[in-house]
């Protein structure tokens, strides 16, 4: 058989199947888009209500909080850090605000203000430490979360008698207070809660602030090639600070967000949640090793998370097995993380 | 007329690393439109000169000065402005981002006010394409990828943008694996490039017999200090190997091998 140029050229090119795979691969925020396709059909089909108005206000509502958790991780998590406190910080910003309002007879809105600053501080620390010591990002804020969380649940009973401060709405400056971060609107016969716009505001924000501007290039860079990025000029420290504190105020908007509709905080464990976060950023296409991140995959993330769980509750199964769910859709993230870094290192190299 | 002072000059530089110190009172200009090899075995303080340079490293005594004018960078940043520009050891490119982001790294275009500053992408793509093509660089698509690129086309990256960034020095450091033929060559296009363009070239290489064809002085260095600051006139590229081959060191070597085994003869 004759040897044309034609011949050799495709001879050398991959075959179009493994370049398919490829281009699938080099989309790490497919496989939430994916999963959230077939957790919607598999419980759609099992529990009808889950696709009413009602159904879905219940797995939005599940999902707003989850997403803005997962946003402020998953911008962490793109500069190569993670940020385990946050779910504290959130209960610890609340219950702060809590007692001084309902303890301390403070205004809500002087309270809102002075737990925002403590909880930016403490983001600050989070920050400071990891920069400081250099060392990972994941024990550092752990730490930070177990002193957190021993001194909110040990320290609201000395201050306010109980584990749990209500009648918060009698406080001046409330009824703006509940405006911003309690107000719901009926639509279609089901309640929404304004924390979904406050999800879908930070989603839009957080990903022009990842992917539209110089501080989210060099967040990137620092995620992806920290040594590249010192290298070059980029302000490693002062980005680290910054992340770590946008992350805090986060954390500080999520114990807003669930203290305000019920005008009562309690103080309960919640390192765990923090852990959700970090699941559902990483399901979203938001690399664990730092270098890519995507937002809007972080709440299709939040989506798939929060319509898991609904569909488990709703089905009448044991709740925990979404918990079980959840940890094979993160290895299947996880691997394909993996597959997307490995295929991309091992570009031809001449 | 007095002549101009040099771009670059070093004056009883010293750089500490806690007690020990890297670079003791090192003295040297830096002259534009000359490339300087900077020679010395591993440890020798060659790193330390090079990020002294590029403002990784400040400076701890001694001073640095820029035409004439004392200078201490606080950061790479500060060096750039003062175009300087360093083509680092590892390239300094971050894989997972496209081109045209590594390209404008740390100096990123911006348009619009704060808080709706953003990054000018347009211009950052037409710098990449105009700044790669200054070194023979055309077909890289500046969306793609850089772990889409092949090893030569990243060190043209890396070359292209200390070459669109510095203005009056370009500092190189190659990296200590051996390069294809090919790589060495774009490295020398560019050196070559930057000092017809009278910028300072300060070279860090491993090859004595490259460092010989492109160099116009070579400065040694042994433990952080100055060991010889040589013209072309003073050496030929058999000096410079062994100069760079570890000098005395590798002598001493020779004789107590040729002591152990007289087998090995006048080799």
């Amino acid at each position: 058989m004759p040897v044309t140029a034609g011949r050799l050229l495709s001879a050398r090119r991959a075959p179009p199947r493994l370049r398919l795979l490829d281009r699938v691969l080099a989309r790490p925020s497919l496989v939430p888009v994916v999963g959230l396709a077939v957790v919607v059909l598999l419980f759609g089909v099992r529990t009808p209500g889950l696709l009413t108005a009602g159904g879905l206000a219940g797995v939005l509502d599940v999902a707003a909080l989850l997403g803005i958790g997962a946003v402020a991780v998953g911008l962490l998590l793109a500069g190569g850090h993670v940020d385990l406190s946050i779910g504290t910080l959130a209960v610890s910003s609340a219950v702060l605000t809590g007692a001084l309002v309902g303890v301390g007879e403070w205004g809500v809105w002087p309270a809102l203000l002075a737990s925002l600053a403590a909880a930016l501080a403490l983001g600050f620390l989070n920050g400071w430490l990891v920069v400081r010591t250099g060392l990972p990002s994941f024990l550092v804020t752990l730490a930070t979360a177990l002193v957190l969380q021993g001194a909110t649940l040990a320290g609201l009973p000395l201050a306010a008698g109980a584990p749990r401060v209500s009648g918060l709405d009698e406080a001046p400056g409330w009824g703006a207070a509940a405006a911003l971060f309690g107000s719901t609107a009926e639509v279609g016969g089901a309640v929404f809660r304004v924390s979904l716009l406050w999800w879908a505001v930070l989603t839009v924000g957080a990903g022009w602030l990842l992917w539209r501007t110089r501080f989210g290039n060099q967040v990137l860079a620092i995620g992806g090639a920290r040594r590249a990025a010192r290298e070059l000029g980029v302000p490693v420290r002062r980005t680290t600070l910054t992340l770590f504190t946008l992350t805090a105020a986060a954390g500080w908007l999520l114990g807003t967000l669930t203290l305000v509709p019920v005008a009562s905080v309690a103080a309960t464990p919640a390192l765990a949640t923090a852990i959700d976060f970090v699941v559902v950023a990483v399901i979203g296409g938001c690399l664990i090793t730092g270098g890519h991140g995507s937002m809007a995959g972080a709440a299709v993330g939040a989506l798939l998370y929060s319509v898991a769980r609904r569909g488990v509750e709703l089905s009448g199964w044991d709740p925990r097995w979404s918990q079980a769910l959840l940890g094979v859709l993160l290895l299947v993230a996880l691997v394909v993380g993996g597959a997307v870094r490995s295929r991309l290192r091992a570009a031809p190299r001449s | 007329m007095s002549t101009p002072p040099p771009v670059l000059e070093l004056r009883g530089l010293t750089v500490r690393f806690g007690s020990v110190a890297a670079l003791h009172r090192v003295g040297v200009t830096l002259d534009g439109g000359r490339i300087t090899c900077v020679l010395g075995e591993n440890g020798s303080g060659k790193s330390t000169l090079v990020s002294v340079l590029s403002g990784l490293t400040p400076h701890d005594e001694g001073d640095l000065l820029l035409d004439g004018v004392a200078v201490r960078f606080v950061s790479p940043r500060a060096a750039r402005a003062a175009g300087i520009a360093t083509v680092w050891q590892d390239l300094a490119v971050a894989p997972l981002l496209s081109v045209w982001r590594n390209l404008v790294l740390g100096a990123e275009p911006t348009r619009g006010r704060w808080p709706l500053r953003r990054l000018d992408a347009e211009a950052a793509r037409g710098t990449t394409v105009r700044a790669l093509e200054r070194v023979g660089v055309t077909g890289v698509d500046p969306d793609q990828p850089v772990n889409s690129l092949r090893a030569g086309e990243r060190q043209s990256l890396a070359i292209a943008r200390a070459l669109h960034f510095g203005a009056r020095a370009l500092v190189l450091d190659e990296p200590t694996a051996p390069m294809t033929i090919a790589q060495q060559t774009l490295v020398g296009q560019a050196v070559l490039r930057a000092r017809a363009e009278g910028l300072a070239v300060v070279l860090v290489t491993h090859n004595p017999r490259y460092a010989h064809l492109v160099g116009d002085r070579y400065l040694l260095l042994a433990r952080g200090q100055v060991a010889g600051d040589l013209t072309r006139a003073d050496v030929d590229a058999d000096d410079l190997t062994r100069l760079m081959a570890g000098g005395e060191e590798l002598t001493a070597l020779t004789t107590r091998l040729r002591e152990l085994h007289p087998e090995l003869g006048e080799r």
